[in-house]
């Protein structure tokens, strides 16, 4: 059977969740891999939600909002394009790829484009396989090698999911 | 001021002390014939046709100018005796002896019996009554006009005859002169095609015959007295008082429960589009120019001609201009086709030009509508399914044909047509205002791309924005029909009064609180607030929510570095168990 991930959206409710409500009205399909976590709006995306996401073993995770120059809330948008970028860097400390957070404006009137964000990234994820955390400690004598202090060493072992 | 009473041919009136024999004579309804004289201006008597003759009770008596003699006490007037006619006789005679060809002196000199004037017929226009001069100071206030050179060789003229940069091309000198001496020729053309096609308007006018409120406005930019501080007539003239010229826009500021959008949509300008020669060749015109002609109050009385004021023979109605059109906008304006169909009944109803339509799509979608179009197709309009691709200017071989030649692609026939027309009519796209943006910032309510706003749902609150109390009504919304927008607008209404009949606003349970003994009061969330609901209570040195201004976003929420801000019903506690739940 083929890998099969599992990905939490994270949808604003007046324009991503309502432009995925329109690709259900529309009947259009779209791979069954994401699940939708309706907020307010992207900027209430905590990238505490993310890093809990990916800890609790998700595959990827989607954060959509409305475009620019449409938040409902003016502008809670941009904060959310502030702290996505933020969230890969902190991803990428952790030893997580990047390519699994992924942030996409959908409007309400956009149930086409819904579907094939899902289907792109659904894809996307698929291609990069299962997420494979690994344990890390801090390892002194590694730190020192590097020349860096508080940089991680991996022990190797993949979590459990 | 005092009263005093004159006698004028028999009539007895009491007048002001101090008037003139002219005023006191058109109170009495008595006619004296007058060329230089204006009213609201102070008597010149350089024409000299008002002459009368004053009579004491002693007999003293003299031929005075009406216009500029005052009344006494006692004062006899006769107007109509063989010495006054005489008077009057000579001096129209000496005027003619200068101007003969003058319409309104000719018309005097019949009247007068004059049938050759004894010194001559001279070929000059200008009586040198100074009307325009004193027009030009006393109400315009421009002076810009006086006279030049003395005796014989006296004229009106512009400072050393130049181009006077104190004209401020208002036309007085023009209108009032009596003889037509001066002409605006130039002027009146610029001015005929400065707004649509609605030719000349007077500075103080009502601006359109279904105005609310129905009463004139000045308009700045025309007004004479906003560009010199003279003339004032309309305030002169209106009995009541109504004038005030230090009327200005005011910003109000006022309090309302509900607001209900209705702020329509803009024309698209085809300009831009070349391939249509829209502003290029004169009988190119956008459909709302159309409908401007039709209109009985058109300077063309509602009559269809083009550029030259000739009937056209043959019109293309050309459908989707900015509509439907991946380069411009990708939506349909829904309303085109109808009115396109009316245009063509209207031409055939009142002309009896050609009419093409040229259409991508028929969409008479409405109730009676696919049966207008039967009814047009039945009054021979000839339908061309093709969008009209290019219009250029015809050969000079078919130019017997028409000025123009509208190209398209026949799709039922599967081909290429060049149609020669007189007149072509751009149906062009409705598009939502340039200012939508900054009505949807400051309302709080949505725009979709194409700039129109968007209802709370397409389906279930049409009328609703995602801004509670403020609803949509019309084509600020959407392309739509004039049925459709008197629905929507009596919906919006209904919204709105079922919000005001309640009397107090039901909130929704979800916004944000701050736990105080979290609060760290770092006063990070007091910026981001978009509706500034959050403030800082200096008192207690943390952060308030303001639970009646705020929508829950959540955005201070995400950012609360010490975790004390919690939206309800969107906890983070909610939404870590929905993540734990679906990873489960």
């Amino acid at each position: 059977m083929s890998f099969e991930p599992k990905i939490i959206g994270i949808l604003c409710n007046w324009c991503s969740y309502t432009g995925a409500d329109l690709a259900g009205t529309a009947r259009m399909k779209y791979p069954p891999n994401v699940t939708s976590v309706r907020v307010m709006c992207s900027g209430r995306v905590d990238p505490g939600f993310i890093l809990d996401a990916f800890a609790h073993g998700t595959d990827g995770v989607l954060v959509c909002g409305c475009h620019p120059g449409d938040c409902h809330y003016v502008e809670g948008n941009y904060k959310c394009l502030r702290r996505i970028p933020l969230t890969k860097v902190l991803l990428q400390g952790m030893g997580i790829d990047p390519k699994r957070l992924h942030l996409e404006w959908v409007s309400a009137s956009e149930g086409a484009r819904f579907q094939k964000v899902i289907t792109d990234f659904t894809e996307q994820i698929r291609a990069l396989g299962p997420l494979q955390l690994q344990e890390r400690t801090f390892d002194a004598a590694t730190a020192e090698a590097n020349g860096t202090t508080g940089s991680h060493a991996t022990a190797g072992q993949p979590a459990a999911r | 001021m005092a009263n005093v009473t004159v006698t004028i041919d028999g009539q007895r009136i009491e007048v002001e002390e101090g008037m003139y024999i002219l005023q006191a004579a058109e109170q009495l309804g008595i006619k004296i014939p007058t060329l230089c004289y204006y009213p609201h201006m102070a008597p010149y008597a350089a024409c000299r046709i008002c002459a009368v003759e004053a009579r004491d009770n002693k007999g003293w008596t003299k031929i005075v100018t009406a216009c500029n003699y005052p009344v006494w006490d006692g004062l006899h007037v006769v107007t109509d005796t063989p010495r006054v006619l005489n008077a009057r006789r000579v001096n129209l005679e000496m005027l003619l002896s200068r101007c003969a060809k003058v319409p309104v002196l000719a018309r005097l000199a019949e009247e007068f019996g004059i049938t050759e004037p004894r010194w001559g017929q001279g070929d000059d226009t200008c009586i040198k009554c100074g009307l325009c001069v004193r027009i030009c100071d006393e109400v315009v206030g421009a002076h810009a006009l006086a006279f030049a050179d003395r005796g014989i060789n006296r004229e009106i003229s512009t400072p050393f005859k130049l181009e006077s940069q104190d004209c401020i091309l208002c036309g007085a000198c023009a209108r009032y002169c009596p003889t037509g001496h001066i002409q605006m020729t130039d002027i009146e053309d610029r001015i005929l095609h400065s707004e649509l096609m609605l030719g000349p308007n007077a500075a103080i006018r009502i601006p359109f015959r279904q105005a609310i409120p129905n009463v004139p406005r000045i308009y700045g930019n025309q007004c004479i007295h906003m560009k010199t501080g003279g003339c004032m007539l309309c305030a002169k003239v209106c009995p009541k008082e109504c004038i005030d010229f230090n009327d200005r826009d005011q910003i109000e500021e006022i309090e309302v429960g509900a607001v209900v959008v209705a702020t329509g949509f803009a024309d698209f300008d085809p300009t831009p589009m070349k391939q249509y020669g829209y502003g290029k060749y004169p009988n190119v015109i956008s459909a709302l120019e159309f409908e401007q002609m039709n209109n009985a109050a058109s300077p063309t009385s509602g009559k269809i001609v083009l550029e030259d004021g000739s009937e056209p023979r043959s019109i293309a109605i050309l459908h989707c201009i900015g509509s439907r059109d991946e380069n411009q906008h990708k939506y349909c304006s829904r309303v085109c086709c109808m009115y396109a169909l009316k245009f063509a009944h209207l031409v055939k109803e009142k002309t009896s030009a050609e009419v093409y339509q040229l259409y991508i799509d028929m969409r008479a979608f409405g109730k009676g509508y696919e049966e207008f179009y039967h009814r047009i197709l039945d009054e021979g309009v000839n339908v061309i399914r093709g969008k009209g691709a290019e219009v250029v200017p015809a050969q000079s071989n078919r130019s017997e044909e028409g000025g123009l030649l509208v190209c398209c692609e026949d799709t039922l026939i599967g081909k290429y047509r060049q149609i020669p027309v007189d007149m072509v009519v751009l149906c062009t796209a409705l598009e939502a205002r340039a200012d939508a943006a900054d009505l949807a910032r400051k309302l709080s309510i949505s725009k979709g791309a194409d700039g129109w706003f968007i209802e709370a749902h397409p389906k279930l609150a049409p009328v609703s924005t995602t801004t509670d109390g403020v609803f949509l009504a019309g084509a600020c919304q959407g392309p739509k029909d004039i049925p459709d927008s008197v629905a929507q607008g009596s919906a919006a209404a209904c919204q709105a009064l079922r919000l005001l009949s309640m009397g107090e606003v039901m909130l929704d349970g979800a916004y944000a609180v701050i736990t105080e003994e979290l609060c760290s009061g770092c006063k990070i969330c007091n910026g981001l607030c978009p509706y500034t609901a959050i403030s800082f209570d200096e008192t207690k040195k943390v952060s308030v929510v303001n639970a009646a201004l705020c929508k829950a976003c959540g955005t201070c929420v995400a950012a609360c570095p010490s975790g004390a801000i919690q939206g309800r019903h969107f906890t983070d506690d909610q939404i870590y168990a929905q993540i734990e739940g679906i990873l489960a």
